[in-house]
């Protein structure tokens, strides 16, 4: 298999990490102290949240796919924080982190994952599935690389409506290789197109390293320059980085409406999904160095106390206030009730939902 | 006769045809380094080396394609679908190239292609990964499709469908994967087109496939027990070829007719073999035909309303007695 000449990681990936070269950053000496906080208690939320998922599936509560995003936060965190009124994202199965930043409730979102009607699609859509469109969070998408397009439809429509506005359309390093991923980077730029995407590279596909999956001279990214778009590599253990250079493919996207491909490298800590056993395709090792010296929380922790805005009783305190949270959301679940067999036949067509004086069609719809 | 699992079942009849014919090549996503991603292809890597049983990258138009170009040239893929599901983004591939190649050419290329892979609902995965999609594959001549209940007619099929000079287009269930079954280790093949009496009875014939054989032998046996109703169960076993006289010699016995599919009501294969009874054996019919398919919807992710969305055992119980009425 042909070998990379060289990979084009992000400098500040080269080095150890230390603290970030992209605090001074404007979008990062804009954020007030109480914004700073704001954002690493998110960060915070979506670790603990997570972690409690893995306890209700041992539990047996929760079961099919369940796509851990522990390791990956600061890449939600990170571009989601930037976001306003007329941005909007569409993501892949591994959308909890996405949802909880967009401001989605635990509640809701454990209460999907058990299948109880209280959950953010009652129970209809599952973990793959979480869906937001009052926040602009337009999923949760579980066929590799299907929210492509979507999220450049997404963008297209914002550009329409003669809106300052974007979307950013996540994907993981597999999912560049989906014959509609390309299709959509050709639209977007062949039709000067508000989307950002957004290749969270976590280095692996299920059990395929991203070396065996993908022909790449450099990087993922790169790809964007076959179709005249703008690119970045990004450290996606380093939530300033992160929202430095988001901001500058924002700033694209709004003032010129012209796309971005940014690749963030990222690493996920647990299995492809829960019924993953990860003991073939990567070492333990790797793992435990990614935790220690990367993890994206503890990295920006640091950085807050360092910077005084943070002192380790408030990350404490956090902290504790997180996991309380999740143990709430994990009872909201329990106690909460199932969809009916009724409710299974509802929800099909807007149509159906909404018979009235305005809804005009005939016939047989739903079939025995 | 050794007892084996689906999974082994599907295996040892790849592994048999590796063994026996060199243009058979295994590809699909993390079928070799892996193991597969239901294990079905485990150790095959091991066995035969990489460039029998080739990992792909996440690209089911491309390398489905591929498979479907080299087979032109009389290489005998057998292309791995993580889930069926996954088939609807290579679609182009599969209809209008496989299955119409041979016939605009007049004749004078052939695909012999297998595609396989889970094509079930039940495991809680939600719309996206629970189609099932053999009624629309089947739709389109040109394409051949069948759906292993047991390991022995696993094993059967594949072979067969392995040699066979047409796409062949295999559908398995992740939830039969571990079902244990009687498998002879020698060579054997189930030809495609032909139904198997998977139980015989004299007052009601189920016709099935897929794992709807698995609920509709356990809702005949309640039948028996706690309704002394003797039904026979009908496996169609392939969808396209069909086998039409099986089924109409079971209707001219039992003059009853339940059909038993996981797909959804709308032109599920049921529609087909009811038209098939009505139109060949109207006479034998003692009452109308009924069916249970899985209710209209999407799938739903909540798994206990999964549970009843699908066919179950006390809803096919509950229609036969009201074809017995
Ligand atoms: C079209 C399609 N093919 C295969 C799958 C099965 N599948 C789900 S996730 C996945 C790996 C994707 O890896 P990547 O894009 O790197 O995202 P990550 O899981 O690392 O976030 C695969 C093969 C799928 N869901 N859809
Ligand atoms: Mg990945």
């Amino acid at each position: 298999m042909a070998k990379p000449a060289v990979l084009t990681h992000p400098e500040s990936l080269k080095r150890p990490a230390g603290p970030s070269e992209y605090a001074k950053h404007p979008v990062n000496a804009a954020l007030s102290k109480k914004e700073k906080v704001a954002l690493y208690t998110k960060m915070a939320r979506i670790r603990h949240f997570e972690q409690r998922c893995i306890r209700v599936y041992q539990q047996g509560k929760i079961g099919g796919f369940l796509h851990l995003y522990v390791g990956q936060e600061a890449v939600a965190a990170g571009t989601i924080s930037l976001l306003g009124k007329h941005d909007h994202l569409i993501t892949g199965y591994r959308d909890h982190g996405h949802a909880l930043m967009v401001g989605m409730g635990m509640n809701e979102c454990m209460a999907e994952l058990t299948g109880k009607v209280t959950g953010c699609s009652q129970g209809k859509g599952g973990s793959m599935h979480y869906f937001a469109p009052d926040k602009n969070y337009w999923g949760g998408h579980g066929i590799v690389g299907g929210q492509a397009p979507l999220g450049t439809g997404l963008a297209y429509a914002v550009k329409y409506m003669g809106l300052k506005g974007s979307c950013l359309a996540y994907m993981g390093d597999g999912a560049v290789n989906q014959g509609a991923v390309h299709e959509a980077y050709n639209l977007a730029a062949l039709w000067d197109l508000p989307v950002i995407f957004v290749v969270e590279n976590n280095g692996y596909s299920m059990g395929t390293s991203q070396e065996r999956s993908t022909a790449h001279p450099g990087c993922l990214a790169k790809r964007a320059e076959g179709y005249g778009m703008d690119w970045d590599v990004i450290n996606g253990h380093d939530v300033y980085e992160v929202r430095a250079k988001t901001s500058e493919a924002l700033k694209r996207a709004h003032e010129e409406s012209r796309p971005t491909v940014l690749e963030i490298f990222t690493y996920r800590y647990y299995g492809h999904s829960m019924a993953d056993p990860d003991k073939t395709y990567r070492d333990k090792e790797e793992i435990k160095e990614y935790r220690e010296q990367k993890d994206p929380v503890f990295l920006f922790e640091k950085e807050l106390l360092a910077e005084k805005v943070l002192t380790p009783e408030q990350v404490q305190a956090i902290n504790e206030a997180a996991m309380a949270e999740a143990d709430e959301a994990a009872a909201f679940a329990d106690a909460s009730p199932d969809p009916t067999v009724a409710d299974i036949t509802k929800h099909i067509y807007w149509e159906e939902d909404n018979r009235g004086p305005q809804t005009t069609s005939r016939g047989t719809i739903i079939f025995e | 006769m050794p007892v084996i699992s689906y999974r082994e079942a599907l295996r040892a009849a790849m592994r048999e045809e590796l063994q026996r014919d060199e243009k058979v090549v295994l590809m699909g996503e993390e079928v070799a380094q892996f193991n597969g991603a239901y294990k079905v292809t485990e150790g095959l890597l091991k066995e035969f080396g990489p460039k029998r049983v080739v990992d792909t990258p996440i690209s089911e138009a491309g390398f489905i394609g591929l498979g479907i170009g080299a087979s032109m040239l009389g290489i005998r893929p057998v292309m791995e679908l993580m889930f069926w599901s996954f088939s609807y983004v290579a679609f182009d591939q599969i209809v209008n190239n496989a299955g119409n190649i041979r016939y605009m050419s007049g004749g004078l290329i052939n695909c012999p292609i297998v595609i396989r892979g889970p094509a079930n609902g039940g495991t809680n995965v939600g719309a996206t990964h629970s189609h099932t999609p053999e009624a629309i594959l089947a739709s389109h001549p040109g394409i051949k499709v069948v759906c292993p209940a047991t390991p022995y007619d696993a094993k059967g099929l594949m072979k067969a469908a392995i040699r066979d000079n047409d796409p062949v287009y295999v559908m398995e269930n992740t939830i039969l994967y571990n079902d244990k079954g009687e498998v002879p280790d020698e060579d054997y093949i189930v030809p495609l087109g032909v139904a198997d009496v998977k139980r015989t009875g004299t007052d009601l014939t189920i016709v099935a496939h897929g794992r709807a054989v698995i609920t509709s032998l356990k809702a005949a046996e309640i039948l028996e027990q706690e309704h002394g109703v003797s039904v026979e169960v009908v496996d169609l076993r392939s969808i396209r070829p069909l086998d039409e006289e099986t089924v109409l010699a079971s209707v001219r016995k039992t003059h009853r007719v339940l059909l038993v599919e996981e797909n959804k009501p709308f032109c599920g294969v049921d529609a087909q073999v009811a038209y098939l009874i009505q139109s060949k054996a109207f006479d034998e019919l003692d009452a109308p035909i009924h069916r249970v398919s899985s209710i209209d919807a999407p799938q739903i992710y909540c798994k206990r309303l999964e549970d009843q969305q699908l066919p179950n055992p006390a809803r096919v119980v509950a229609e036969a007695l009201k074809v017995l009425a």
